[in-house]
């Protein structure tokens, strides 16, 4: 998919988000959410954001849209295909969610209304952007469920979210997502909630929509096999920072930074193909993650790496181009001292 | 869906039918013998035994028990004492007052604490939440029979707005009949409206946050769609049970704010029933208001089901 960078129009990507950064106003003080974060998106790409929790990944997702709770100080830039969505008066952006850029959440047994049919959650945001009656809402509804999988939609459309089970649900909310042919869908943590032989299946519908809808998607997540799994390319963010970033195959074959270095190793072994029978203990990345409260000049992973050193706590690195022999397509890391792809 | 309905309904004739044993024993429980007392202090054990057999007073208790309840249900509930007049004409005089002095109070309730309250969810930590939250703190917290008082001084007395007591009936002069009922419906519906206030609020403040409304506003949905349709929705649960569970406040609210405002209606008529001893009145009142509770109750688990599916349909596939 790496031919496919660029908005249909020819000039830039569809998504453009530079200096993304998000403060949140508490009780305890400001918390630093998202510390600055460029990303590009080509249309039919698919980009994952990955790290741990509280790495900030869900807060830019949430901040694309506009979604973000109130007391959130937002800087920055968003542009949809060129157009600023940062600035846009709210009801502009109402426009633009649910049918340029739509969403799917991490929990799908709370993020349906459980008070209203499948059919009527699905209509509803057809009878938002595409003007359509009840009737045609309905027919359409019909054929969405089928697009995504779902067995005798024309029944399942007259139930109710808590008749249907946790991957059905999942398929639900990403019909809705998908209902009105999104240029834009982020989807964040889809599969975690779900069962592994349901979350393939999952992968799968986005895989799918993809290749037939040419929808670009940023999934979240926290699970790299679910990253190598689906995803054209990975941004790895650490502290409210992109640390590292790179197209997957080449990220998993050389990682530089040493956080997704010690990611990876966190990997159950049939994961990262160890080899069955040889199984050694997961590694984890020693230390915690640093207060989002404060943001020190120096490298944030720097206290929790096993290759820092003086220089690392002097500036912080910024993420630029990784040295390398190969032709690495935009690999880029923020770090001093990076792991020279000697892979694992 | 109907057969949640008939179930719910057996249950709430169980309920009456329990409710009426104990009318009947505890009415028999009372001090005195009734045959007694009606033929008099001199009467002969003849006489005495005699007013037994012709009330049927010298029956076992469940051939007397099957006696009361075909009265009750063929619409005999015996005279009253004091005026002699069938009780259940004094009920049919009485009841409409108080059921119209309800409606009006339950109307203006449901109306400004329905708003209030999800005004205040939506604005919430802001001027109008704590505005809200005061006077709803206030109208919780005041008396009845203080805020009655306090009305009539103010409207009636210092304004002369509107008349500070007495009642007309609607059939006879509708304007005259909702002038006088205002002020004291509004006096019945304070705490009511205050109560609705604060529980849709906390409902709607949990509704907002709700994973679904995220969904919804993600929809492109208008604001007004996301709080009106899937935050409401989800909400008027509570307000259904805080409703039922007012109007029970409400009866006895009923009765004194008629005592303030002089209203023949049936809280008058139960409090003048006790202060005389008038035991057919008192029976026929408490039996009124044992229905009204439990058709109450039948009509708030109905609403349950009918904005809940879970309910309607019994569970799913995790419960």
């Amino acid at each position: 998919m790496t031919g496919a960078r660029t908005a249909p129009n020819g000039d830039g990507p569809l998504l453009d988000i530079t200096g993304l950064a998000v403060d949140f106003d508490t009780e305890d003080g400001v918390v630093h959410a998202v510390k600055g974060v460029d990303l590009s998106l080509g249309a039919g790409e698919i980009l994952a954001l990955c790290g741990e929790s509280g790495c900030g990944k869900s807060v830019t997702a949430m901040s694309i849209p506009g979604l973000l709770p109130r007391g959130a100080r937002i800087s920055g830039s968003v542009k949809l295909e060129g157009r600023e969505l940062t600035t846009l008066p709210a009801r502009a952006l109402r426009d633009v969610r649910g049918k340029e850029i739509s969403m799917v959440f991490q929990e799908p047994m709370t993020s349906l209304n459980p008070s209203f049919t499948v059919g009527y959650q699905l209509g509803e945001v057809l009878r938002r952007h595409e003007g359509m009656s009840r009737g045609q809402a309905r027919a359409r509804s019909v054929e969405l469920l089928d697009l995504v999988g779902i067995p005798a939609p024309d029944r399942r459309i007259k139930e109710y979210p808590h008749q249907l089970s946790g991957g059905m649900r999942q398929r639900v909310m990403i019909a809705i997502a998908v209902a009105c042919s999104p240029k834009v869908l982020i989807a964040d943590e889809p599969t975690t909630a779900l069962d592994v032989t349901i979350q393939a299946g999952v992968l799968d519908v986005f895989r799918d929509l993809r290749d037939r809808l040419g929808t670009a998607i940023i999934l979240i997540t926290h699970d790299l096999s679910v990253v190598a799994d689906i995803a054209d390319r990975a941004i790895v963010m650490y502290a409210g920072r992109a640390v590292e970033q790179a197209p997957v195959t080449e990220l998993f074959a050389r990682p530089r930074h040493p956080y997704t270095m010690g990611l990876m190793k966190a990997l159950p072994a049939a994961v990262t193909a160890a080899g069955v029978g040889e199984r050694p203990r997961l590694a984890e990345i020693p230390g915690m993650v640093p207060t989002p409260m404060t943001d020190p000049d120096e490298c944030a992973f720097q206290p929790r790496c096993p290759r820092a050193e003086p220089d690392c706590t002097a500036s912080r690195p910024i993420l630029e181009k990784a040295v390398s022999e190969s032709p690495a397509d935009g690999h880029t890391v923020a770090c001093f001292h990076p792991l020279e792809g000697e892979g694992r | 869906m109907i057969w949640f309905i008939l179930r719910r309904a057996g249950a709430a004739s169980i309920v009456l039918f329990l409710a009426s044993v104990m009318i009947f024993l505890g009415i028999r429980a009372l001090p005195g013998d009734p045959a007694v007392a009606m033929a008099g202090e001199e009467a002969t054990p003849e006489a005495v035994a005699a007013i037994r057999a012709q009330y049927g007073l010298d029956q076992p208790l469940p051939v007397q028990y099957a006696d009361y309840v075909t009265q009750t249900l063929t619409g005999n509930l015996g005279r009253s004492t004091q005026d002699k007049l069938p009780v259940a004409d004094i009920l049919a005089q009485r009841l409409p007052v108080t059921l119209e002095l309800a409606a009006i109070a339950i109307v203006i309730a449901v109306t400004i604490g329905l708003l209030a309250g999800i005004v205040a969810a939506v604005q919430s930590g802001r001027f109008f939440d704590y505005v809200a939250n005061a006077i709803g703190l206030v109208g919780l917290s005041v008396p009845h029979f203080w805020l009655g008082l306090l009305a009539i001084l103010l409207f009636s007395v210092t304004l002369r707005w509107l008349p500070a007591s007495g009642y007309v009936p609607f059939s006879e002069d509708p304007a005259g009949n909702l002038q006088r009922m205002l002020l004291p419906a509004v006096v019945l519906g304070t705490g009511f409206a205050a109560a609705l206030m604060r529980q849709t609020r906390s409902a709607m403040l949990g509704a907002l946050t709700a994973d679904y409304v995220r969904t919804a506003r993600s929809k492109g949905l208008s604001e007004r769609k996301v709080v009106a349709v899937h935050a409401l929705r989800n909400s008027l649960t509570t307000v259904v049970t805080v409703l039922g569970l007012q109007l029970g406040v409400l009866i006895s609210g009923a009765v004194v704010t008629e005592q303030i405002f002089v209203i023949p209606g049936f809280g008058k008529l139960t409090v003048d029933a006790v202060l005389t001893r008038n035991y057919p009145v008192i029976q026929a009142v408490v039996l009124v208001v044992v229905v009204g509770y439990v058709l109450i109750n039948l009509l708030v688990d109905i609403a349950y089901a009918a904005l809940n599916p879970r309910i309607r349909f019994g569970g799913g596939a995790d419960g």
